[in-house]
């Protein structure tokens, strides 16, 4: 998902790069705020964990292998601001010195990796923990937040080269969305295998990330989530808008006049593309939303799986705040 | 990805590509980048005159050739993505060129000032453009611990190896969630180690 140089136009870039330098330096304010000094050189280490830890492939079905994002991963384990200053920390460096991802296009490369991964899964993982207490609720919210996590973003990847005018929207947003549904499911499944494995080895690490209260979270979730929304009206909303066209044009191709349609449709403005392409976009986010609720069953099939049926104290119930 | 393959090189430290100062050459990469991407397609001059300068400056910097061009192809598959879907627009040929030939410039300038620039260097200049101290600090050990954690991670796996005589899919994927879990539970041990280090010796 990193954006090389030359795929997105300036002002794409300019405006992500607002986005994303706002956002980070919030976290910045934020960790320099609420972390202990003793925890300032994890920030570092936890990076470069999740840089190694991005190098470990995992087998996907048909001889392909994935890798691990793991922006969702990391802001379980140490909350939503840290966690996107580490993968931002990591973007940095696998711009400059291994040339994963362009040096302009940094910001849209933060704004969906950092940003939006982080900060979106963190908040699913913690709506759906309080729904489902327990370790095994835990453990599903991970996975659930995880797939919604990488969708997600990669809806904001499809976005900013549509906006660049690099991939027409009706081809970028289908087939980011789709692959990365696919990708998503064994970041949800390593995810979660690996925030249960840790918080079996060593429950201090996990018990410790999820002390904050809500009310604590709410206020530095709110500036991320308009941050976000920003985004999503720059990158996504005028693409969503033109769907009325769409239905426009079909409804001119079964002979329904174009003032009845007018009538019918907010958008009145002649849309010369095939409608096809448009219900290829509707069938997707279609397919989004079905999906997410399949991944939500199975997110809770995995948390049962990874997560042993127990008596009263065993360490991971416990970890519940 | 191996070990050796993201080690980056330095070349001959005594080009005259590596005594430059830092912030020129960063200064400078930043230029080139900024105007190859804003650069409309028709601008070929500049396109031609770019490449040529930075092929002039790869010969300068007396990097291996061979590392040069390793780098230049290992295009990540999200470029190859891009080009796979573009090629079924029948209308956005001239436009797909322009694309890689824009994305392959700024390739080549990140590659010759990250091998020519030590990296203390690089951290100097950020200080001079302000970045905060607590990213600076957190981007400095990154950098520190990186090639540690890819070692502690490689003697995992090779330990795993040794020991597991055949792996089953179900069986694999939990070994990997023990490695990297392992790997984070190391990394964060060694935090605490570090922060103890770094206030032996007066950090603050």
């Amino acid at each position: 998902m990193h954006i090389p140089d030359g795929f997105i136009d300036g002002k794409t870039a300019a405006a992500a790069a607002v986005l994303s330098v706002t956002g980070v330096g919030f976290a910045l304010k934020r960790v320099r705020l609420e972390l202990p000094p003793r925890k300032v050189p994890l920030l570092g280490l936890a990076a470069a964990f999740l840089f190694v830890a991005q190098m470990v492939n995992f087998p996907v079905a048909g001889g392909t292998s994935g890798h691990l994002v793991g922006g969702t991963l990391v802001a379980a384990l140490l909350g939503p601001s840290a966690a996107v200053v580490v993968v931002t920390t990591v973007l940095i460096i696998q711009c400059f010195l291994f040339q994963d991802g362009g040096v302009i296009s940094l910001g849209a490369n933060v704004f969906n990796m950092a940003i939006v991964n982080s900060v979106i899964g963190y908040a699913i993982y913690r709506i759906v923990s309080h729904w489902l207490p327990g370790a095994r609720g835990r453990i599903a919210a991970l996975a659930f937040a995880a797939w919604c996590a990488t969708v997600l973003a990669a809806m904001g990847c499809a976005g900013q080269l549509a906006w660049s005018g690099t991939i027409p929207w009706t081809a970028a947003f289908p087939a980011m969305t789709t692959v990365h549904m696919l990708i998503g499911l064994g970041e949800g499944l390593i995810s979660a295998m690996v925030f249960a494995a840790i918080s079996r080895a060593r429950p201090d690490l996990v018990i410790e990330s999820n002390e904050a209260g809500p009310q604590e979270r709410a206020g530095e979730l709110v500036l991320y989530g308009l941050l976000i929304t920003l985004g999503i009206a720059l990158f996504i909303a005028p693409f969503a808008c033109s769907w009325p066209d769409g239905l426009d044009s079909v409804a001119e191709k079964f002979g329904i006049s174009h003032r009845i349609a007018a009538a019918l449709l907010p958008a009145p403005a002649p849309d010369y593309q095939i409608p096809g392409i448009h219900w290829a976009v509707g069938a997707t986010a279609l397919a989004g939303v079905a999906g997410a609720l399949i991944v939500f069953g199975l997110a809770l099939g995995l948390g049962r799986l990874l997560v042993p049926k127990t008596r009263n104290g065993v360490p991971g119930n416990q970890a519940n705040p | 990805m191996s070990i050796d393959w993201l080690r980056h090189q330095h070349g001959h430290p005594d080009s005259p590509l590596h005594s430059l100062p830092a912030e020129l050459k960063l200064g400078f990469g930043f230029g080139v980048i900024l105007v190859t991407v804003l650069a409309p397609i028709e601008w070929s001059t500049w396109f031609i005159c770019a490449a040529l300068g930075l092929g002039v400056t790869a010969l300068l910097s007396r990097l291996p050739l061979l590392f040069l061009s390793r780098r230049l192809l290992a295009l990540s598959p999200f470029v190859l993505g891009v080009v796979l879907v573009n090629a079924f627009e029948p209308a956005g040929r001239g436009h797909w060129l322009a694309v890689s030939v824009k994305s392959v410039l700024c390739l080549l300038t990140v590659i010759l000032v990250s091998n020519t620039t030590p990296f203390s260097q690089i951290l100097r200049a950020l200080k001079f453009i302000r970045i905060p101290a607590l990213l600076i600090t957190t981007i400095a050990l990154m950098h520190r611990y990186l090639f540690v954690l890819m070692e502690e991670s490689e003697r995992m796996r090779r330990a795993r190896a040794s020991r597991t005589f055949k792996r089953g899919q179900r069986f694999h994927w939990r070994l990997l969630a023990t490695i990297v879990s392992q790997l984070f539970i190391r990394a964060s041990e060694r935090a605490e180690r570090i922060y103890d280090a770094m206030c032996a010796r007066g950090w603050k």
